[in-house]
């Protein structure tokens, strides 16, 4: 038992999605005289909770649009929850879509100063490590190219060989093992396994359960802006994958879906037998 | 609590640093004279201006205790400090979207890097104006000193207005269109190519309300060898503060609101 890391308690995000967007002076004051600003809410995120202990490797599961970026940007502290709070101790780094915060005309190697001195690394300390980032990224000469110029891929590359070139206390993943190919995949992987054994605490985003299930030994379930599975990865992998096999009914209570699963589980192990034909009894 | 925020931007120094160095590196990126330009620009600007009203319109300025070319290069140069440090401020939130969308940095530093390196440009400039008073014959003296006082007030009174139009930038666009037309007013306002001595009554206020013409005032009466004019400084530097003051208030209330809006 670690301590706790992270602690999310209670934690509510409202959008206002307005129909049009009004960024000019002129239709804001039409649309206020006419009274016509209003805005249909939209929580993305509602009485979301959990804490997370030192050395937890968390999966975060959901189908799109379930909130899980929202969730890690109000962690990582972009977003400012309309309720409830989050504590984290210790430096988190984020790789949320990597390369953000990359100047699309600035080189590569000049990008590793900037984003790394986002990420609160000194410049002293970037320069030291500039050769070990470089090698990483397997970039070579391209270093010294302007981003604008870099594939996807090797904007992945880079951004994930800056962030990882220090072990934090908190290292949020979203779905950046998608990208890149395989060969930085594996290498990619490596890394992340290689900083779980120094007690790292990661939060994982991925639609892929395999992925989910060899790195993260818990995992949350999220659906439509709510909670509704928490605890060993394993079976929240499982009930994730029956989740999007069977299509139940998303607005159930967890408990009562937990045993609708069960029953349907039970069900389908019974009603198997009985697809085969049954020798037909006849006279 | 003030002890919190100090520490926080002592640990953002280095992304400060870093976001000055490449206002400055991408301003003059892929142009062969590169930061030549911030002195060349100005030098050619001040040639043009003081043959415009010496020579087209015969208008020389009397009374004066510096050359008129230097009157002019001293109100071109920190007018357009004033002008591109609060365009570039102003539009620094949005252009730094990408940025703040995917990681957390304390947002005010983009409008304080922004009007930072714009600094630096103008700092730099400076050389132009000490090497063309070393040619026109100004004599040194001690009254130069008083220069940093409005060097170092424009600097607050840019960052402070900066901050201002960039909360106001993320909720309303007009403002940029806006604030071009203001910040005109605020050229001819500041007498950047004429003298006030033919102003009187309201008029003659208008350029005294004006904060940026106090400065421009007070950096000139350091060139011509002339003590600071006390009130028209004091006022400068409440006006500055004042601005900055406003500026952190109404950034700090709204900061939250920005994500939803870029």
């Amino acid at each position: 038992m670690g301590k706790t890391i992270l602690n999310v308690s209670h934690v509510g995000m409202r959008f206002n999605l307005s129909k049009e967007k009004v960024d000019n002076i002129k239709e804001y004051v039409i649309k206020l005289l006419k009274k016509e600003l209003h805005y249909n809410e939209f929580w993305a995120l509602k009485d979301i909770s959990f804490k997370v202990e030192q050395g937890d490797r968390v999966g975060i599961l959901g189908l799109n649009g379930a909130g899980k970026s929202t969730l890690l940007k109000i962690i990582s502290g972009v977003f400012k929850p309309t309720e409830g709070n989050v504590t984290v101790e210790g430096k988190i780094v984020p790789l949320l879509e990597l390369g953000a915060g990359f100047d699309r005309m600035y080189t590569g190697g000049e990008n590793i100063f900037l984003y790394g001195t986002v990420l609160g690394y000194s410049r002293d300390f970037l320069k030291e490590k500039y050769d070990e980032i470089v090698e990483f990224s397997g970039l070579g000469e391209f270093i010294d190219v302007p981003i604008k110029n870099y594939s996807s891929g090797m904007r992945a590359r880079l951004g994930f060989s800056i962030a990882t070139i220090v072990d934090p206390e908190i290292l949020i993943l979203d779905e950046v093992l998608s990208v890149g190919d395989r060969k930085f995949k594996k290498k990619s992987l490596n890394k992340i396994k290689s900083m779980m054994k120094s007690n790292v605490t990661v939060l994982f985003v991925s639609h892929n359960t395999d992925q989910i299930r060899e790195i993260c030994n818990k995992a949350i379930l999220l659906e439509h802006g709510r909670l509704i599975a928490k605890g060993d990865v394993n079976d929240v992998c499982d009930y994730y994958e029956k989740l999007i096999e069977e299509e139940y009914d998303i607005e159930d209570l967890p408990k009562k879906m937990r045993k609708k699963i069960k029953q349907k589980k039970q069900q389908g192990m019974t009603a198997k037998p009985s697809e085969t034909p049954q020798p037909e009894t006849r006279g | 609590m003030r002890n919190v925020y100090i520490q926080k931007f002592i640990s953002y120094r280095h992304l400060t640093v870093e976001l000055v160095k490449k206002g400055i590196k991408l301003k003059y990126r892929r142009s062969y004279l590169g930061i030549l330009w911030s002195l060349i620009e100005p030098l050619l600007t001040m040639a043009v201006l003081t043959v415009v009203f010496t020579k087209l319109l015969g208008r020389d300025a009397q009374g004066l205790h510096i050359p008129f070319a230097l009157y002019i290069l001293i109100g071109r140069l920190m007018y357009s400090y004033f002008s591109s440090g609060t365009k570039t401020a102003m539009r620094a939130i949005r252009a730094n979207a990408p940025m703040i969308k995917k990681v957390y940095v304390p947002k005010y530093l983009y409008p304080l890097s922004s009007t930072l390196y714009t600094y630096v440009i103008f700092l730099i400039s400076l050389i132009d104006l000490f090497g063309a008073a070393i040619i026109m014959g100004v004599k040194p003296s001690w009254y130069m000193l008083q220069a940093i006082i409005p060097l170092v007030l424009i600097f607050f009174l840019t960052f402070g207005v900066g901050m201002i139009l960039s909360t106001v930038d993320v909720f309303f666009r007009d403002v940029e269109y806006i604030w071009e037309v203001v910040s005109m007013l605020i050229m001819y306002t500041s007498a950047i190519f004429y003298t006030i001595n033919r102003f009187e009554g309201w008029m003659l206020n208008l350029f005294k309300f004006n904060p940026l013409y106090r400065l421009i005032e007070g950096f000139r009466d350091s060139f011509s060898g002339q003590p600071l004019h006390p009130y028209g400084m004091l006022y400068a530097a409440l006006f500055s503060f004042a601005t900055v003051i406003f500026g952190f208030f109404i950034f700090y209330k709204k900061q939250d609101d920005f994500i939803l809006h870029i």
